[in-house]
């Protein structure tokens, strides 16, 4: 039995195939000019790595922004639900999820039957998103790559004042000018994010273990950030947290094809 | 005969105004600096070259604005919204309400028939609803900010945004300007957007006749008529002066009042 999931996000489309339930194809890209495209580009590219064609595939779930414009998908589910059961299904002790993306972050309180419970999601505002974090590598001048090595840098531990993205790179500017050095200001920008993403932890409560995923939990300068913020250690988790929606789109398929 | 200043550093444009007895005999506003102290400097020999007078010639001189604790030849410093009330007052004594948009804050203020403040709300936390708004709008459709306001006059169908933060406000403005949606629409939708977000603050201080707006966006006639409709209430039109010299203004009234009391 073979299955996929399918995340279509706002900046990366995530494809991963599940053989049984192991493993067998992964792929993760920058969004391109349409949905449908993103799709396609990415199931194809995941495709290339194993041989594989849509017809070896017995049932595909989407989820994510695009969800309703991914042209294979079998059927769609919310991203709160595939997000859930992915990380339920790699770590059964996780309680709450927080989960930073290219363009939003939410929470999820997951019950002990492995449910959503409750969950929180800010996507009217920049900051406290992935998108913060590329506007201030971009008024730094590095990559967002590096963000999170730079971070290990810091020595002297800045704040920043300003929580609205367009107010914040304007103070990024002016500590550049004064001199400060680019690690302190990253240790300061990632205190930041992980501050807001904390408090919206806080509106629903943290209940541990606390697991963090999202393309931003790549960073290990935030995920540190949030660990010292919420007081609690971030439990592991065993996959590349930006595709854990399309890895629960894909168990919800796997799950959903056994029936 | 008293002559005295006032010095209004803002985080965008610094304002200087001198007055002679009461009456404006030089104005002028420059974009800010880096440095408050080197804004104020400009500023204010801008407006000492204009009516051929020197530092030494102003008896008194008030500062405010965020960079008020850095001005150099201050005697004395007031707070923005103080200022803000007392010129506006001046401006127009009719006025009950001021809608202050300034580069990076939004003040709404009801005061009394002495320019007392009664009850004030402000916005520095959001770019969204403030001056920044408009500058990072203009920027993408790349015209002047001061073309901005006429956009709303010469479209049909504005477009709309689904969402009030700044930044994704800008990635709609740019694929709309990638789909080719005519130019004026996208500012009147720019305009509409500003106006709604600080209509909301507008109303929950429940406003009284009149309303003035001041600040550097009061000149957008767009945001002007969007609010009005929105708020179904007139906002009457300074004409006294420039409404973004408010805040100096009042600093200057206030000078004066010290030199007159003492």
């Amino acid at each position: 039995m073979r299955v996929a999931g399918c995340d279509i996000g706002s900046l990366t489309a995530k494809v991963i195939v599940l053989n049984d339930d192991a493993i067998e194809a992964k792929a993760v890209i920058r969004c391109v000019s349409s949905p449908e495209k993103s799709a396609e580009s990415v199931i194809s590219q995941a495709f290339s790595q194993t041989g594989l064609t849509l017809s070896d595939i017995d049932y595909i779930v989407g989820t994510g922004y695009g969800k309703n414009r991914i042209p294979f998908a079998n059927h769609t589910e919310s991203e709160i639900t595939c997000h859930a059961q992915g990380v339920s299904a790699l770590v059964p002790e996780v309680r709450t999820l927080i989960d930073i993306g290219g363009q939003d972050a939410k929470v999820i309180k997951i019950s002990d039957s492995g449910q959503v419970s409750q969950y929180v999601y800010n996507d009217k505002c920049a900051s406290g998103t992935g998108r913060f974090l590329e506007i201030m590598a971009e008024a730094l001048e590095i990559s967002i790559d590096h963000m999170g090595e730079l971070h290990d840098q810091a020595k002297e531990k800045l704040h920043i004042s300003n929580q609205c993205v367009i107010f914040a790179e304007s103070e990024v500017i002016s500590l550049i000018n004064e001199g400060k050095e680019t690690p302190d200001i990253i240790w300061g920008l990632h205190t930041a994010l992980a501050n807001r993403a904390s408090s919206l932890a806080r509106s629903v409560g943290i209940v541990p273990e606390v697991v963090f995923t999202g393309g931003v939990a790549k960073n290990p300068g935030v995920a540190e950030a949030i660990a010292r913020s919420i007081g609690l250690p971030l439990a592991d988790f065993p996959l590349d947290p930006q595709i854990s929606g399309a890895y629960g789109a894909a168990i919800i398929a796997l799950k959903h094809f056994k029936k | 005969m008293k002559i005295v200043a006032g010095c209004d550093v803002g985080s965008l444009t610094a304002k200087a105004v001198i007055l002679k007895d009461r009456r404006i005999i030089a104005s002028a506003i420059v974009r800010s600096r880096a440095k408050p102290q080197q804004s104020a400097d400009n500023v204010m020999s801008e407006a000492l070259s204009q009516c051929g007078l020197s530092q030494s010639d102003i008896q008194l001189c008030v500062g405010t604005g965020y960079g008020r604790n850095q001005i150099p030849f201050v005697n004395h410093i007031m707070s923005e919204i103080a200022c803000h009330a007392k010129g506006a007052k001046w401006m127009m004594p009719s006025v009950k309400t001021i809608i202050d948009i300034g580069g990076q804050d939004c003040k709404i203020m009801r005061i009394d028939k002495n320019a007392q403040v009664q009850n004030f709300l402000t916005n520095d936390k959001c770019a969204s609803g403030t001056g920044r708004f408009l500058e990072v709008m203009a920027q993408v459709l790349n015209i002047d900010i001061s073309e901005l306001g006429s956009t709303t006059q010469k479209s049909h169908s504005p477009i709309t945004f689904a969402s009030t933060c700044t930044v994704w406000a800008q990635a709609d403005v740019i694929k709309h300007i990638n789909d080719g949606v005519p130019p004026e629409d996208i500012g009147a939708g720019v305009n509409a957007a500003m106006a709604n977000r600080v209509a909301i603050l507008v109303r929950s201080i429940k406003p009284e006749k009149d309303i003035a707006m001041t600040g550097g966006v009061a000149k957008n006639q767009g945001v002007l008529s969007v609010m009005e409709k929105i708020l179904g209430l007139r906002i009457k039109k300074i004409r006294k002066s420039d409404p973004q010299l408010a805040g100096a203004i009042g600093a200057a009234i206030f000078a004066h009042e010290k030199i007159t009391n003492n």
